[in-house]
This record gives C-alpha cells, structure tokens and sequence, in this order.
C-alpha cells in the first residue's frame, strides 16, 4: 500500500535531531497551541509548541493567567495581615511561603525565634512536603495515565490535612507561622497523631513505588526522557529536586541551614542521569526523608515559649489581657496598626519542595512593607522547560512537563 | 555572607576592575549589597561571575517611590562552592529606564527580567523577547510602581447591589 | 399435628403477590392496586431534570488553590462518585458544569468566557471559593469577579471552601436543576422588606 509506505518513509526521516533532512524534503513546522485550558492538572499553563510531525523542536510558554497581584496587595496591608495573602502564592507548599515571608521579617526585626517555635516550624514543613509531594506525584502520574495512584495519594494527603487541622484549625492556608514564631502551640494528642501517621507514611510510600517501578509504561516513559546537564539548569536558575537530579546535591537545608534545621540528621537523595526517571526517584525518596525529620522533631521537641516573648512584635497571650495594663495596649496597637519594622532589606531564602524560595522584604519604617518579592522556584524551573522537551516527542513533554512540577500560583503570583 | 570588610573588599576591587560603577556599598543585618551604576552592571556581573557568584538567584525590582532615582533591578548572586550571597543594587530614573541585560551571562534571567520590564517599566537593553509576561500583552501601565492604584472592586452590599459592577444579566 | 404459622412478612408478601401477578392469577381490583403501587406518574419536564440532575458531567477546570480541594473531593474521602459525578470530562463539549475553581485574572477572563460558550447547553456553573464569587482576599487590578463575564448558579464561599462545603453547593444545584429550588434565607424566614438601608427615608 503505497499510502502507508510513504508515511512510513517520511516517519524515519525525521530523526530526534536539529539536523535538516536530506533530500529536498521540507520541514513542515506546525505550531500548536497546548492552550491555558488543557488535561494536565498543572493549572493554566499555555504552551505554544512548534512541532515537526510529532517531535518538539521548540516550546514558548506563555503565563499570566493566574496572575493576582499578590505582590501589590501585600504593600498595602500591615506585616501582620500579609501572612495570610502571601500563603497564597505557591498554593500547596503554603507554609514555605510563610516562613519565607516571616524570616524576611524577622530578619529586619532582628529577633530571635524561641527553639520550640523552630522545631514545630520545621514539622510542619516537612509534613508539608510530604503533603506537597504527594500532590505533585498523584497529578503526574494521571497526567502520565496511572490513574490510580492519584487516588491513593489523595487518601495520604487526607491524613495530612486532618494533621493541620488538628494543629491550627484549617486544611489549606492555615497562617500557623506567625513573625517570630508560631501561632499557637499544638494540642494534646497532636503527637501521637504524627507518630502514628510516621509509622503507615512509608509502608504507603513503598506501595506507591510497588505500584510503578515494575511497571514497563511507566519507566519507558521516564527513563531517558527530558534529559538536561547540570550546567544548563544551573545557568538556568533551576534548584531543588530537578537540579539534584541531575547530580548536584544543592540543599539550602544542609547548605545553609535555617530554623534549626543542623540540628536534624537526614539525607539528601541525587539522582545521576537527570532524567524524569531521576525526578521522580528523587521526589519519592525525599519523602522518606522528610518522614524522618518529622520523627527527630518530635523527639527533641523542646519546651519553651513557643512565639517569642517580644511583646511588640508577637501578640500577647490571652489570660494575660486580663491582668495587665500593658499586655492590653501591645494588643491593641499589634492589632490595629501593626508592628512598624525599621527601614532596610532582606532577602530570606528556604528550600521549598520545588526549590528555593526567597522573600524579599523591603521596609520603610511604617507598619506596611514597601516591598515584598517572592523568588518562586517554579518560575525559574519553568524555563527548564524548553531544553527538557527540545527534540522529544509531545508525549515525552507531557511526562516532563509532569516530572517538572509547575505550581503556576507561584509562577504567576 | 561576605562581612562588612570583605565587602569593602570587593567593592575596591570591582572599582578598579570596572571603572566608576561601584556608587556606594550597604552591609545591614549580614547582608551584603552593592550600588552600582546601571550602565556598568553587566561588567560589575560578570567580575563577580569570574569570583565565584555563579548562580543568579534573583533578580528582581523594587519602587523606591518618592527617592529618585526610583526603579532599582536588584540581582541575589549565590556562590555555591563557599555558600555566599552578595546583592548588587541598579537605579534608574522613570525617564530612562535602561539597564544592560544579564541573559547572555544566565539564560535563566529572561523570564525575571520580562517580569521587571512588565510589572516596573525598565527596559532590558539586548534581551531577544521583552513583552509582558504577566499582565495581558495589551495592558497599559506598570501596576507594581508605588503610584499605580491598587484597583479592584467595591465589596458589595445591599445598599449598593443594583449598581455595582454590573452583574451579568 | 397443628404447625403454627408465623404472620408472613412483608417481603413474602410482596414475593407473592408478585408471583400472582405473573401468573395472571390476581383478580381485577387486586391487580389495579398493584399496578397503583408500582407506577410513577410525572411530567417529561421532571424526569428529565431529575435525569440531569443526577449524571452532571463537570468539567476538569481548576485554576489555583480551590483547585486542590476540588481534586479532592473526586478523591476517596469526599467522594463526588457517589452522586454520579465522577466522569470528570476534559473538553468543554463533553461538559455540563464549569466550576471555576480559583481567581479569576484578567488575562484568563475571555478563555474561560469562551470556554463556557463551547459547552452545550443546559449548562450551568459553579464559582469556588471567594476569590471567583466577588474578590476575594486579593481585591486588586489583576482580578475579576466571575459574576461580570458569565452567569454562575451557586456560589460557594470560603478560601478555599472545604471539599464537604463544595459538595454541599453541588448538591443546591442539583436540587435547581431538579426543580426543588430552596430558597434564600430571606424567604425562608419571611425576612424580605427587613433591610435597613442608612441614609434612605423610603424604608419602613
């Protein structure tokens, strides 16, 4: 059959390379347009893809559509208030978002933060991870089309919720951190909880790595897929778990350790080859990792003030508004004018699940920051984006796209 | 973090390498920045690229309302080897918003400096694709300058429903 | 020998008048009963609402943070699947509800018009969250009420609403579809004409 003989031909002559085809054939480049509105659950990503039958030569991403100004909103609105506004950015890694906002103050303020405020913080960090990671591994495999892994992972990340919910009374956005410490101590019975939900995380961790590694669509479809050296990604700007894939083991927490984190003994997983084969091996073995951090920070949880005990920044607590004179006037002015930081810059960065993520906090002497700038990390990764998928099939650049994980809250804040 | 001497350091240093770029230097609360002239921030960046600051991790804008000049680009440099951060500091005037563009140093300064261009008006000098990147291609203004109103709409009541922002019929 | 017989219960009866029944073995005012017992009598405009009310096909649409909580609530602990709308579908022709789920900015507005005018009608939509409903947390120039470019059905508020919320709003609009419109509270507490209005002399 004539017909099938030449799509066949025409099939090999495009090689997975740059170079141009022999032979008087013409590249027939067509653009399309992977829209805001698409099957991928990573929000509104637009995509303008230029492909040569069905290979990828180039990719434009186009963001924005989420775009809310959060950086503005947040210069109009006291230190205090901002907190809940910009949790909101990178909308399922929140407590990151906080802390970095949070150390950016803090910073500025020059106050120290109690141990046991450092010590909750970092669990419910690294609970957050594990939440972050968790999402992210269930969203890509329905993108890749292992259905149900999605809905297990969900089931995991319900324990974790019910966690925050316990502690401060919300499932998402819960604004626990607070500028010197946290909001409130946590419950009686918290611990437990925690310790219970350490011991079943990495029997279901082992399950969900049961249910892929041996799974042939699945490893050909990340082994060897969206490759990309080290030099590039660093020129790039990309850090986290894509940059440890491929072999370089950048960690702010071991690097630069912040709220107590040299005080935790876990390791830090580096792929080899930087493929999403690597990715996702990184991310999974993370959460094994963060599980045991959650477990030492209960351990040597230590006892103490859990925000700082500078009046005039924290808010006082309740039973002392009934006594003293002082506690009432430090509640009043916190609550309706808010803390005023003296003027100067910070530049605060943590290690977010998906790379570093710095606040920059600008203060003028009143009590609303003049700026606040958040490095996101997806907004960096995102530009890793073109060299991953060049030369790939549309396939393979979903499952980078996948392996990626935008958050496209933090991309467009 | 460099400390207040090494920074004194660098800046004679980067004085003597790039000539009049090095307009004053700031170390508050450990944290190293220098002011440089717009013009020279590409050769001050690439002196400190050959020190060991070879990763970019930010670069970002800020409105200085009321002191002139008033936008200011500023760029987080990371050393990776020594876990070192320095800050290099731009400002330009509103009437002429040009800085030299980083992109050929690191790829991954397109999409920061797209957002500067768009959220503060400062035109990158050499950058292969300035438009905006996150307001719509069309919209006029630059919405993070401090003079830019914040917008929005009313919040909406009983006194006020019928009027307001036009509910779709 | 005297067996004493239990009282038959009901499903024995029921069994047995069905058994009757297929014999032809019911007499006549026994089988109009029967047949009265078993048979529903409505208008074609109900059993259809009722019809769709109950297999919505809401479209995959998630746009920030409230998208989370919607993907869980297809996940297994709120579980959309046990009122029939699980088949999530990708493409807006396929689709009859659009649940904008996260803030709406002015760059997105006129695709997600669009997209609501590619579904088919009837279609309805749902706005999540406060964000979408009026403003929000975030009351600036990036951010448009959904209320201005689309007509919704039910609001549902919170930031972001928990899944059981967001279940709870699905389900007010199946009861619109369905034809029981519950009402307002104002209605339901006989509260209308109860505003006060500062500043207007014309109220009561």
């Amino acid at each position: 059959m004539s017909l099938t003989e030449d799509y066949r031909r025409r099939e090999e002559s495009i090689t997975l390379s740059a170079e141009p085809a022999g032979e008087g054939e013409t590249h027939e480049l067509l653009s399309l347009n992977i829209g805001p509105h698409h099957p991928a659950t990573h929000g509104v990503l637009r995509l303008i893809t230029t492909l040569e039958g069905e290979v990828v030569r180039d990719i434009k991403p186009i963001i924005g559509y989420v775009h809310t100004g959060i950086e503005k909103t947040a210069e109009d609105k006291s230190y205090w208030k901002v907190i809940p506004v910009i949790e909101r950015m990178d909308y399922v890694s929140y407590y990151f978002n906080a802390l970095a906002y949070c150390g950016a103050v803090e910073t500025l303020l020059g106050i120290e933060v109690p141990p046991r405020a450092q010590y909750l913080r970092v669990l419910h960090l690294e609970l957050n991870r594990i939440m972050s990671h968790l999402v992210w591994f269930g969203t890509s495999m329905l993108d890749i089309g292992a259905l149900s892994v999605f809905f297990y992972c969900f089931r995991e990340r319900e324990r974790v919720l019910d966690l925050f919910e316990f502690s401060s009374g919300q499932r998402m956005h819960t604004r626990y951190f607070q500028v010197g410490g946290v909001m409130e101590d946590i419950p009686r019975g918290f611990a437990e909880k925690v310790r219970q939900f350490c011991k079943e995380m990495p029997t279901r961790a082992d399950q969900y790595a049961d249910l892929l590694e041996k799974n042939q669509i699945v490893i050909e479809r990340l082994r060897d897929t969206g490759v990309v050296d080290q030099q590039t990604l660093l020129d790039l700007g990309v850090t986290g778990p894509l940059l440890r894939a491929a072999g370089n083991p950048w960690d702010l927490r071991k690097a630069h350790p912040y709220s107590s984190y040299d005080h935790f003994d876990f390791k830090v997983p580096v792929g080899t080859v930087g493929d999403n084969y690597d990715r996702y091996r990184v991310r999974h073995a993370e959460i094994y990792e963060s599980v045991k951090i959650v477990e030492q920070a209960l351990d040597g949880l230590p006892e103490g003030p859990f925000v700082t005990p500078d009046r005039k920044v924290a808010l006082p607590p309740r039973h002392e508004l009934a006594t003293s004179m002082e506690a009432l006037i430090h509640h009043f002015k916190l609550v309706t004018e808010g803390f005023r930081v003296p003027p100067g810059e910070a530049y605060y960065p943590i290690e977010s699940p998906r790379g570093e993520l710095g606040c920059f906090v600008r203060a003028d002497g009143s009590a609303k920051p003049a700026r606040v700038h958040m490095r996101d990390p997806s907004f960096s990764n995102l530009q890793a984006l073109a060299p991953m998928a060049r030369d790939g099939y549309i396939a393979d650049l979903i499952a980078s796209l996948a392996m990626l994980d935008p958050i496209l809250g933090g991309i467009d804040r | 973090m460099p400390d207040a001497t090494g920074l004194e350091l660098y800046a004679q240093e980067l004085s003597e390498a790039v000539r009049d770029s090095i307009l004053g230097t700031d170390f508050h609360r450990g944290r190293a920045t220098l002011n440089t002239e717009p013009a020279k921030t590409h050769a001050v960046l690439q002196q400190l690229r050959g020190k060991g600051y070879t990763f970019l991790a930010s670069l970002h804008g800020v409105d200085y309302y009321p002191e002139e000049p008033r936008l200011g680009v500023l760029y987080e440099l990371l050393d990776m080897q020594t876990v070192d951060r320095i800050t290099v500091k731009a400002r330009v005037h509103t009437d002429d918003p040009k800085i030299p563009t980083v992109v050929d140093m690191w790829p991954g300064a397109n999409h920061p400096e797209r957002e500067v261009f768009d959220m503060f008006g400062v035109v990158f000098d050499g950058h292969p694709d300035l438009r905006r990147i996150l307001m719509p291609e069309d919209y006029e203004g630059h919405p993070q300058r401090r003079d830019f109103p914040i917008g929005g709409e009313p919040v909406l009541f009983t006194f006020n429903e019928e009027q307001n922002y036009g509910k779709w019929q | 020998m005297e067996i004493e017989r239990q009282p038959l219960s009901d499903f024995r009866v029921r069994q047995l008048q069905a058994r009757d029944m297929l014999r032809g073995d019911l007499s006549d005012e026994e089988l109009e009963r029967y047949v009265e017992e078993r048979v529903l009598l409505t208008t074609v405009d109900k059993a259809v609402a009722w019809g769709r009310g109950n297999s919505i096909y809401p479209l995959t649409f998630g746009l920030a943070c409230c998208a989370i909580e919607m993907m869980t609530i297809v996940a297994p602990r709120a579980d959309i699947a046990r009122f029939g709308f699980e088949v999530l579908r990708a493409t807006p022709r396929q689709a009859d509800l659009i649940i904008l789920s996260g803030r709406v900015s002015i760059k997105m507005a006129p695709v997600i018009r669009r997209l609501y005018d590619q579904m088919l009608e009837p279609k309805w939509a749902i706005s999540m969250g406060a964000c979408c409903s009026s403003m929000g947390v975030f009351n600036n120039y990036a951010l448009v009420p959904s209320d201005k470019f689309m007509p919704i059905d039910v609001h549902v508020p919170g930031c972001p609403p928990r899944p059981e919320a967001l279940l709870h709003g699905i389900l007010r609009l199946r009861d619109k579809i369905q034809g029981h419109r519950r009402e307002g509270w104002r209605e339901r507490y006989d509260a209308i004409g109860t505003e006060e209005i500062i500043g207007d002399t014309a109220s009561a």
